[in-house]
């Protein structure tokens, strides 16, 4: 039964370039994501995945293709965010996170404005914002496939020294390494990763793939190299497991995507509670005490 | 206003509309709450906060439409319950933006799963649905009733007198915590207060100019009135003056240019007038430094230092 549905599942060629886009955007979604964040970028991440809603709403109103929109709307919103100068005293942090505020909730502002001059698109509009999977074309796999190759190429050739650069500015910086070049690059990688993975799961529901699979992993091991092997498997595995899903239902495939990707992080947070319970517990009683001092997520708390 | 914008056509007569006298109200109000609270947000570096807020608007609204019950008890509900979780979360020192992000990225599709779930309820009546969810998630402060309108003013209200209650010792708290629980000042207890001030303001501003746009009421004023002076206080009232000054201009926008949803007027006004306060801040700064070499490095440390 279950093989026979699967088996009218690909006969379908929508499904197929479906399956084709989402690997394409998960595995570009998981490297950039992974990056992200361990670069504390979520909120500018989301913002330039937001920013992809009035890209495409502008673009179809202009008769052009959305899929120029989605990248467009991405790119100038990450230029602007770079612009804004980036220093390390907490007031600095503040204004750039009301600069980041103020483009976001304005772009998606311009979004309604574009629908309502275009005038009565609302299915297609609950489309842009929380992901369809229907209607993908071949050209737009070959756009999106041409995208993640140069975004996975430029991100392969800075990787060592973007991690370097965000592990320990201020060494790297000391040691030459172009850390204010590379933040405003990954930024720009960071745009174009976005409209690839909203066309896929809709402007507001990027974040589910950018973050969550990178979360559940760095929450299981903290050395680099496994954890972005572990955040590409779990992203590619959500996007197969909810486009599947989202086919046998009425439900947007977005809603798929952030229920799997936040199981997965639930289970990998569980997971790793228990664990360093389990280790702080075995060995003597007064480490108890001394265990509830240390690190739960490894996060600063800000 | 109304005599500088006489040229365009009937704009003395805008008040004789019933649903401009109940959007301004409401408006107005609303822009008040979000201004001061949009303040201490910004200063307390906790807009992603706010961002995530608002989608629990959104969801809790939806939930509420897909369930049957009034929409305002779902929106307040979520809010609040969302607002108190965070300030737990945020006190545990475990609630990071990975974090946040994630569980708002999930909450934000149920969201969607509840909107589908509503629309196709409602599909018979002729998609009465897809215009409810647009409406959260974009606003339609020209649709209130007068009812909504003076309960939405009522809440504000409250929202504007608890803040100005516990303004002093938050704007203390909030500048240097150590200090302010030194000297007595209930940390805790203020956190929690304004978490929940802020989940209310959510709430009434999603109903106004929706649950994605109300960022752009509390980050654009607070940032700009930060940009403009650097008095704490003058810098408060200034941050609910120019969300009151956005509502207005984008209000009046939407009725020059009906084709323009008003809420894209006001977040619209609220950004340019934060763009004035850069350049305004940058022309300052560029004048009071002669030195042109190595500029970029001292712009950005000097803006950091000088703002302090």
């Amino acid at each position: 039964m279950v093989a026979f549905d699967l088996h009218q599942l690909f006969s379908e060629h929508f499904m197929v370039n479906a399956f084709r886009a989402g690997t394409v955007v998960a595995v570009v979604a998981g490297s950039v994501g992974w990056f992200m964040v361990l670069r504390r970028q979520s909120f500018a991440g989301h913002t330039l995945a937001v920013v992809s809603f009035p890209g495409a709403a502008g673009a179809i109103w202009l008769g052009l293709s959305a899929t120029v929109g989605y990248f467009a709307g991405s790119i100038v919103a990450a230029v602007v965010i770079a612009m804004v100068p980036r220093s390390h005293s907490g007031r600095a942090l503040s204004e750039e996170s009301a600069v980041i505020g103020t483009v976001q909730a304005f772009a998606l502002a311009a979004g309604v404005l574009f629908v309502s001059l275009y005038g009565g698109f609302l299915d297609s509009l609950t489309g842009l914002l929380f992901g369809t999977f229907l209607g993908i074309s071949d050209a737009q796999v070959v756009t999106l496939a041409v995208v993640a190759v140069v975004v996975l190429a430029l991100l392969g050739v800075m990787a060592r020294p973007l991690l370097f650069a965000t592990v320990d500015p201020e060494v790297a910086a000391a040691r030459r390494v172009p850390v204010r070049a590379l933040s405003v690059v990954f930024l720009l990688l960071l745009g174009c990763t976005a409209a690839e993975v909203s066309q896929i799961t809709g402007a507001l529901l990027v974040f589910s793939l950018l973050v969550m699979p990178a979360a559940a992993a760095q929450q299981l091991t903290a050395r680099p190299a496994v954890s972005f092997v572990v955040t590409l498997v779990v992203a590619v595995a959500v996007t197969w497991v909810s486009l599947g899903v989202a086919y046998y239902s009425v439900y947007p495939v977005g809603f798929y995507v952030s229920t799997f990707g936040f199981a997965v992080y639930l289970v990998a947070a569980g997971g790793r509670a228990v664990a360093s319970r389990v280790q702080s517990r075995t060995p003597l009683r007064p480490r108890l005490a001394a265990g509830a001092a240390a690190p739960v997520t490894g996060g600063s708390g800000g | 206003m109304t005599g500088a914008l006489n040229p365009l056509t009937g704009l003395e007569h805008m008040f004789d509309q019933p649903f401009l006298r109940t959007a301004f109200l409401a408006g107005t109000c609303i822009a008040l709450a979000a201004g001061l609270v949009g303040y201490f947000v910004v200063l307390r570096g906790q807009v992603f906060t706010g961002d995530a807020l608002s989608h629990v608007a959104f969801t809790g609204a939806l939930a509420a439409l897909a369930f049957g019950i009034d929409l305002r008890a779902g929106l307040y509900g979520a809010c609040v319950v969302f607002a108190v979780l965070m300030a737990v979360l945020g006190r545990r020192a475990t609630a990071d933006d990975t974090v946040i992000g994630s569980v708002f990225a999930w909450i934000l599709g149920l969201g969607a799963l509840f909107l589908t779930i509503f629309t196709t309820s409602q599909s018979g009546t002729g998609g009465v649905g897809g215009t409810a969810g647009v409406n959260v998630l974009f606003g339609s402060v020209l649709g209130l009733s007068g009812g909504q309108a003076l309960g939405d003013a009522v809440v504000s209200l409250v929202v504007v007198a608890a803040i100005i209650a516990i303004g002093r010792p938050l704007l203390f708290t909030s500048l240097d915590e150590a200090v302010a629980s030194a000297r007595g000042v209930p940390v805790r207890a203020l956190g929690y207060a304004f978490f929940v001030l802020v989940g209310i303001t959510a709430g009434v501003a999603t109903q106004a100019i929706g649950a994605l746009l109300l960022l752009g009421l509390l980050a654009a004023p607070a940032g700009a009135s930060q940009r403009f002076t650097s008095k704490p206080f003058a810098a408060l009232w200034l941050s609910a003056g120019i969300a009151v000054v956005s509502v207005w201009a984008g209000l009046t926008l939407a009725y020059a240019a009906p084709r323009m949803p008003p809420s894209f007027g006001i977040v619209g006004v609220a950004t340019l007038l934060y763009a004035v306060a850069f350049a305004v801040s940058w022309f300052r700064a560029g004048r009071g430094r002669r030195r042109v070499g190595e500029r970029r490095s001292t712009v950005s440390t000097g803006d950091g230092s000088r703002a302090r």
